[in-house]
């Protein structure tokens, strides 16, 4: 086919074109999205018991500006990754900014305590329940996500993508927080980043095959 | 020779629904990219026929994807990263060994400008029996035979809207079968 054929083509009858629905679909995912891994937490989980308590709200605050930092930056990273060439204008290594963070301070909060508190600091009671239950609850916000996400055309497919997946695991770190009664620092560092870093590479990995236009 | 500010110019209106001005842009935007992509299969030792397909890909990916153009930035990069996504993606199915594109000054691409069309391998009949009945006959009435969106609604029984929809979703698809084309010919 001549290439004058195809301009033919592809320039009959166009339509106008809304270059800001993109912005607002791909917010709406991310509304979707956090909202049902919020009601997965409380409806399928259930708050934690304690909740009313003071010092209860005290052990959950790490967590919560924790996770949103985490969710905040892979928003505003995906964001500027949804355009084409929005990787040669953006870095994404501030997102890496929560995990160091908390891993300091976990690691001062350890070397803090006695060795004997270690194992309970670390593996707290439920870090088997955290490891399921995060990346489980994570799965519907990123299909959401991602959904949205094929309607932009990212040139960088695997970043996209891990961007996506941080997304997830920052929102469903979010709703798991609520139900988790393990509070020491060294667990949210490890179980919490362990699990959202897993979301992040899983997202990186299916990015590449569902994000190619 | 186009500049950033023509081209510019002519996405803007076209965004608005001006089939002229979109018409002018894809085909300055065809000898922009004809001139890289030459260089870049040139460099990468690969015949110069092969251009018009790279060309053509492009401009079907430029065209719809173009919501996803924020018009408050400058076009030359979007267009640029486009053209080289699309460059990377064809040699990862033709030829993965080269498919190492550096990123480079984005103002290269309309550097250089280049007229000299050959004809594609793309047969767009062919591709277009393959699309489901109700997008073949979209993409037929609207875009080959020139009809207005409400005359192919009318004739297909379906709303103006899914019109739409079809001829966009469509286009979508045809461009994506391009590629997945090219990958089955090669494994």
């Amino acid at each position: 086919m001549k290439t004058n054929e195809l301009i033919a083509v592809l320039s009959t009858n166009i339509e106008p074109v809304d270059t800001r629905k993109l912005v607002r679909k791909v917010c709406a995912a991310i509304l979707i999205g956090s909202s049902v891994a919020l009601s997965v937490a409380i409806f399928a989980l259930g708050i934690r018991a304690d909740l009313r308590d003071p010092g209860a709200l005290a052990f959950l605050f790490p967590k919560l500006v924790f996770a949103l930092s985490v969710v905040s930056l892979a928003s505003v990273y995906l964001f500027r990754h949804l355009r084409p060439g929005g990787e040669f204008r953006s870095g994404v290594a501030l997102t890496a900014l929560p995990f160091l963070a908390l891993m300091i301070l976990a690691g001062v909060n350890l070397t803090s305590a006695a060795p004997s508190h270690w194992e309970h600091m670390l593996l707290g009671g439920q870090w088997l329940e955290c490891l399921i239950s995060i990346p489980i609850i994570a799965v519907v916000p990123f299909a959401v996500i991602m959904w949205a996400v094929r309607f932009a055309a990212p040139t960088d497919l695997t970043r996209t993508g891990a961007l996506a997946g941080l997304l997830a695991g920052g929102v469903s770190a979010i709703g798991y927080a609520l139900h988790c009664t393990d509070d020491s620092l060294p667990f949210i560092a490890l179980w919490y980043g362990a699990t959202i870093v897993l979301c992040a590479l899983t997202g990186a990995v299916l990015g590449r095959r569902l994000l190619r236009w | 020779m186009t500049t950033e500010a023509e081209l510019k110019a002519l996405m803007i209106a076209s965004l608005r629904g001006d089939a002229a001005a979109h018409r002018v842009f894809l085909e300055s935007l065809s000898g922009h990219l004809r001139a890289y992509y030459k260089r870049k299969l040139g460099l990468a030792g690969r015949a110069a026929e092969e251009t018009e397909d790279l060309v053509q890909e492009a401009l079907m990916a430029v065209h719809t994807q173009r919501h996803t153009y924020d018009p408050g930035e400058l076009l030359t990069p979007w267009v640029y990263a486009i053209a080289r996504y699309k460059l990377i993606d064809y040699l990862r199915r033709t030829h993965a060994a080269m498919s190492d594109v550096p990123i480079e000054d984005v103002g290269e691409l309309i550097a250089y400008n280049d007229h000299d069309a050959a004809e594609s391998a793309l047969d767009l009949a062919k591709l277009l029996t393959r699309l489901p009945e109700k997008m073949r006959l979209a993409i037929q009435y609207v875009k080959l035979d020139g009809l207005s969106v409400a005359e192919a609604a009318a004739r297909c029984g379906v709303s103006e809207s899914s019109i739409k929809i079809n001829v966009h979703r469509g286009l979508k698809i045809l461009a994506a079968s391009i590629a997945e084309k090219g990958k089955h010919e090669d494994e």
